[in-house]
């Protein structure tokens, strides 16, 4: 990051569209607009942070149990219920197993279900949301119709019943939460696309005898992108937290694997004598949550022409 | 001689709501020869683009005939209409518009060469050739649009029209969009052009001025219909149609004194819509000139001069 001020140039095209003649970019560096957002990111502290956080839960998701010396399965009832201590700096649950490392088994599970989830959305809606935007007509209206269905009910309730019809089990979880991403991911990918199609670029592609397959992939989608993996940051934090509603109810991860809803759930009944196994499931929520949106934010402001141009 | 590009009896409608029509380009006849340049002016929502984007069957017409060097363009579908292509192309009003912001401007150029498998392996030879022609070097292939002024990128616009060596070119308002310095100088890069290649440019723009420096004969268009088409010296020196004389008398002279003492002509009113017009000449409602027939009966376009005529119950 020691770059950022030497290449502070040029990013920036001359004040008026069409000012003067020879103020060609004189840097080296090519400054893509894919570059100018990643600049821009990176001058975001809040960004950072969020990054930073996101990527020790990434760490913590592949290394799992490993860092821990417990074993996140293993039973011990000689230390049942431990307050937090050094040896057990999360305490121990019901069963004398280690709730810190209990906590990074439940981290690959809420990493693995929102990262497959919010791709799974992304082949799902990217391709219908083009097909909506640039078509338009029969298939854009059926497309769109299915999208409504989704948008008719509210997001955990409709997670709720998908699970509960397709049956209770990882797979199914993440499934059903694409099923309700796509929706989102379908309605902006048509959104941005029927505004960059109006865009003299694709008449000028039209106008060399490019097919709609090719104008489609070249012109169009590099262009929608942006808005799309914003959302899809912001869906990787929405899926930890339903994970965590459905797994506490008891329709996602299913006992005795660790995930911090089913996590909160055992700890219920011990709420009042042994709040640590409460308090450190809910923390690593938030902190979670907290850690995507602070990306997302600074990923939306860095896309954002109008902020960024700065 | 035959001409390069003929227009005829040309219709576009767009459905307005559930019965409605709006008449962007209305039984327009005209013909370019090669190595000609036809000027399209008129004012704006008039439909000189809308015909322009027929011409090149990028919009589909509702009826009428394109002949381009004897083809029917408008039946032209896939591999014969990608063939077409090849021979005539477009420079837009808005250069930022007109590139892909996600494409350097090597991977912008070689697009139409690849798309086409022209110059195939040299792409890029081809391209820097390009851009010398038009004032550029090849520095810039690896540059991205917003990199660029107005001015240079129209120019980059240009060599883009080039790159599959066509000979037809509609100029869509390229310079409009342009500070007035640098219009001039994009003016000259497109008449120099011309020359040197011997193209054939549709120029379509609102500035008189602009059309009058590039043009060889000169259309006006209102409201989607034609209503002179003459010589540039005689649509000048001699305008016929009402419309044509309050354009021009609408040019403001670089002269105060002079633009002072010039008889006013100013267009009063009322503006008559495109969508389902009502019968009768399209100027009706503002021609300083009009007559009972004008209102019931669309004019005729009557041949005055040579190569001059207009749509005028007046000279009818």
């Amino acid at each position: 990051m020691h770059d950022t001020r030497t290449i502070s140039r040029t990013d920036e095209r001359p004040p008026d569209a069409a000012g003067s003649d020879d103020a060609v970019a004189e840097t080296d560096q090519v400054l893509s607009p894919t570059r100018l957002a990643w600049k821009s990111f990176r001058r975001s502290k809040l960004g950072l942070v969020g990054s930073l956080m996101v990527l020790l839960l990434i760490v913590i998701a592949i290394g799992g149990e490993q860092f821990s010396p417990y074993d996140a399965y293993s039973m011990d009832s000689s230390v049942s219920l431990e307050p937090p201590s050094l040896a057990h700096p999360a305490g121990t649950d019901r069963f004398g197993r280690d709730q810190l490392t209990r906590l990074m088994e439940g981290t690959r599970i809420s990493m693995l279900v929102s990262f497959v989830a919010v791709v799974l959305s992304l082949v799902i809606g990217i391709p219908l949301g083009l097909i909506a935007g640039y078509y338009g007509g029969l298939a854009g209206t059926v497309i769109m119709r299915g999208v409504d269905v989704v948008f008719a009910f509210p997001t955990i309730l409709l997670a709720l019943m998908l699970v509960a019809t397709l049956g209770a089990s990882l797979p199914n979880l993440i499934l059903a939460i694409a099923v309700i991403f796509q929706a989102n991911v379908v309605r902006i990918v048509r959104a941005s696309v029927m505004s960059v199609k109006e865009r003299e670029f694709v008449e000028a592609a039209r106008a060399v005898g490019a097919r709609d397959s090719v104008i489609m992939a070249q012109f169009i989608l590099p262009n929608v992108l942006s808005p799309v993996i914003v959302q899809a940051t912001f869906h990787l934090s929405l899926a930890i937290f339903i994970e965590a509603a459905l797994s506490f109810l008891g329709l996602g991860t299913q006992p005795p694997t660790p995930s911090w809803g089913l996590m909160l759930n055992e700890s219920r009944t011990f709420m009042e004598f042994a709040p640590w196994l409460t308090i450190f499931p809910g923390l690593a929520i938030i902190f979670a949550v907290l850690g995507f949106n602070l990306m997302g934010d600074a990923l939306r402001d860095a896309f954002d022409p109008r902020l960024s141009q700065r | 001689m035959t001409p390069l590009l003929e227009v005829r009896n040309l219709h576009k409608y767009y459905p307005v709501g559930r019965n409605s029509r709006l008449k962007a380009v209305d039984d327009v006849s005209l013909s370019i020869q090669p190595g000609e340049v036809l000027g399209l002016v008129g004012e704006s929502g008039c439909g000189k683009t809308t015909l322009g984007r027929v011409i090149l069957s990028l919009q589909p017409a509702t009826s009428g005939e394109v002949v381009f060097d004897g083809i029917d363009v408008l039946s032209l579908q896939g591999k014969d209409l990608r063939r077409l292509r090849r021979r005539m192309q477009i420079v837009f009003q808005d250069p930022y518009s007109s590139f892909n912001p996600r494409m350097t401007i090597g991977a912008a150029l070689s697009f139409p060469m690849k798309v086409q498998g022209m110059h195939r392996g040299n792409e890029e030879e081809r391209a820097v050739e390009l851009l010398n022609r038009v004032g550029l070097d090849g520095s810039v292939l690896n540059r991205y649009p917003h990199e660029f002024s107005g001015g240079q990128l129209q120019r980059i616009g240009i060599a883009r029209a080039l790159t599959l060596d066509s000979d037809f070119i509609v100029a869509d308002e390229p310079v409009s969009a342009l500070d007035v310095s640098i219009q001039s100088q994009v003016l000259n890069l497109f008449k120099d052009l011309q020359e040197e290649l011997n193209l054939t440019y549709l120029f379509i723009s609102h500035d008189l001025g602009v059309v009058e420096f590039i043009s060889d004969r000169v259309a006006v268009l209102y409201m989607g219909r034609l209503a002179e088409i003459a010589p540039t010296e005689d649509l000048f020196g001699d305008p016929r149609h009402p419309y044509t004389q309050s354009l021009l008398a609408a040019v403001l002279h670089p002269d105060p004194t002079l633009e002072k003492s010039k008889p006013s002509m100013a267009i009063e009113g009322e503006i008559s819509t495109p969508i389902d017009p009502p019968p009768g000449c399209r100027f009706y409602g503002r021609c300083p000139k009009r007559m009972d027939i004008c209102r019931v009966q669309d004019p005729p376009m009557v041949s005055i001069g040579p190569r001059h005529s207009a749509a005028c119950w007046l000279h009818a």
